[in-house]
């Protein structure tokens, strides 16, 4: 008789669902992504130029899980497409994939800052160990490389990793800004006050990165977190925008052109283009629609499971 | 690779070709280019050269080191520029790269540091916002043989061109300026000149438009508006129409004639 009772009542709790399986499969039903939904507008364009018969820069993104990625790529024989294309597919794909709310659960927000910049450095270790091996394998890539940005997009912040001299842009109440700082010859001379930003300009020595995806077995990757505020608009560029325009005319471009995020890029482009167009322009225009803070506390916990 | 012309009272003495980091000019026979004139200090100056750019450093010699003419502490060498030590001239030449192909122009490569690297005196980023959290990247050197320089004061000298005016002045900007004047509304009268490489029109959050000076001319593109400006009655498309002269744009229910001015 008791038999049967502890029966009876061990059937009970095994058919009523625990609360942790209730929370797995609001996760499992959703995809188990973050979901930025209607938070960023994302707009890209990349042109190969006046002069260079070839495209070797590549951008991506994923608007609704906060990921942008883009890469100008260096290498004879074209190889240059090979390493940024590998880049940015393989980075967008990785954040996807390891950005997960599995990953996040549980994290208070400095924890979900740090997490996501050990998350960009991993992605873009991996994807430089691919690329340099790919590089290794076929003789027509050898010495490939890429520069990179990539932005990943949560809790009212942005994550940032850089290598080379491809710029992140920011556009917050009609003042820009350049995020990153390049990984260049010219960058370093200016730093070490070698040579002043006006004379730099009229440099000859463009174009020299110090630092690359791809090229070596290791990559150092330049990783920062900002806070972002709702109206921000942030501008992934290739060197082939910045050598062309001065940052005063991208700016005037952003202030003039933001009611329509289409137009502010190709307007960029076009004025590349039209003051020569001497190498690859690729921007990426990304426009903070709305805040978008992660709820945490028991009770946000509990409306995900009906979500 | 850049190099010099060393002439005196306008008989050419030799051709050097700046292939040395560090290259010193002096009266003293231990240097580079040796310029035997009383006028000259043992060490005069030095010209420092980081791959495709050379810079050129006074060495706090008697009599100075003259650029086109001015007194230089430290200067930005660009092509043709004449520096002058004592009585003689040494002209700077630096053509642009020659690319082996059009497409190697402006290519962005890779340079490898060299082995040995001295440890970075790194200024912090002027423009940079300060980040949430501290960066663990270091940014290191350049070359090893550079003798750092000292950051530079407020500069000696003017600067050899003018800066950039706030509208830049663009080589391959139209030749014609051109203007908009206001025909109706509570503006009528008014002429707006089209000096900058982007002028919007309308009135935000109803129909704005863009006026573009382009090498090609003026063009007129829509920006935001559930209704579209008219170009002499005919309404714009998505696409960017050239404007021509006397042109009349109708936008926000404003008129205005665009014009070249003569």
């Amino acid at each position: 008789m008791h038999q049967e009772r502890v029966a009876a009542f061990a059937q009970v709790v095994c058919f009523t669902p625990s609360i942790n399986e209730k929370f797995n499969q609001a996760n499992w039903v959703l995809g188990g992504n973050v979901a930025l939904t209607d938070v960023l507008q994302v707009v890209s364009l990349t042109d190969p130029g006046k002069i260079r018969g070839h495209n070797e820069d590549c951008v991506e993104s994923r608007a609704e899980f906060g990921i942008a990625v883009l890469a100008d790529g260096m290498g004879g024989y074209n190889a240059g497409e090979v390493a940024s294309g590998m880049a940015t597919s393989a980075i967008s794909a990785g954040l996807a994939e390891s950005w997960t709310r599995e990953t996040l659960k549980g994290l208070d927000r400095d924890a979900a800052m740090a997490l996501s910049q050990k998350v960009v450095q991993n992605q873009t270790a991996k994807a430089n160990a691919a690329i340099y091996a790919a590089a290794q394998k076929d003789p027509h890539c050898a010495g490939m490389g890429t520069t990179l940005v990539t932005c990943l997009f949560y809790d009212n912040f942005l994550t940032v990793g850089h290598v080379g001299d491809s710029r992140l842009y920011r556009l917050r109440n009609d003042v820009l800004d350049q995020i990153t700082r390049d990984h260049s010859l010219l960058q370093e001379q200016i730093d070490s006050g070698l040579i002043s930003k006006e004379d730099a300009r009229s440099s000859h020595n463009k174009n020299l990165v110090t630092r690359a995806v791809g090229i070596d077995p290791e990559v150092e990757t330049e990783v920062h977190t900002y806070d972002v505020l709702p109206d921000d608009i942030f501008l992934l560029c290739s060197d082939g925008l910045n050598d062309m325009i001065e940052d005063e005319e991208i700016q005037m471009t952003l202030i003039a052109l933001q009611s329509n995020l289409e137009l502010s890029a190709q307007q960029l482009v076009q004025a590349a283009n039209d003051a020569g167009g001497r190498d690859n322009v690729s921007v990426m225009l990304v426009r903070v629609l709305k805040s978008y803070a992660v709820e945490r506390g028991f009770w946000a916990t509990v409306k995900s499971w009906f979500r | 690779m850049a190099k010099l012309i060393l002439s005196v009272d306008g008989t050419v003495l030799k051709e050097i070709t700046l292939s040395k980091e560090r290259t010193t000019l002096g009266r003293k026979p231990h240097n580079d280019i040796p310029v035997d004139n009383l006028a000259v200090s043992g060490e005069h100056a030095a010209i420092i050269t980081i791959l495709n750019d050379s810079f050129i450093e006074d060495l706090n010699s008697t009599n100075g080191t003259l650029v086109n003419g001015k007194p230089i502490k430290k200067h930005f060498l660009q092509n043709n520029d004449v520096i002058e030590i004592g009585k003689h001239k040494l002209k700077y030449f630096n053509d642009a790269p020659v690319a082996s192909t059009a497409g190697d122009f402006e290519k962005t490569m890779i340079i490898r540091k060299p082995a040995a690297s001295a440890p970075a005196a790194v200024a912090p980023p002027p423009q940079a916002p300060a980040p949430v959290q501290a960066p663990a990247a270091n940014l290191s050197d350049t070359h090893t043989n550079m003798k750092p320089m000292a950051p530079p004061a407020a500069p000696a000298t003017a600067p050899s061109a003018p800066p950039a005016p706030a509208q830049f002045h663009d080589p391959n900007s139209p030749a014609r300026d051109s203007a908009i004047q206001v025909l109706s509304g509570a503006a009528a009268g008014r002429t707006l000149d089209l000096t900058k490489n982007l002028t919007t029109i309308g009135k935000p959050g109803v129909q704005v438009a863009v006026i573009t000076r382009r090498p090609t001319g003026f063009f007129i593109t829509h920006v935001e508006g559930a209704v579209f400006p008219t170009i002499n009655g005919v309404a714009l498309s998505g696409q960017a129409k050239q404007l021509v002269d006397h042109d009349l744009i109708e936008i926000a229910g404003i008129k205005m004639e665009f014009f070249y001015k003569p």
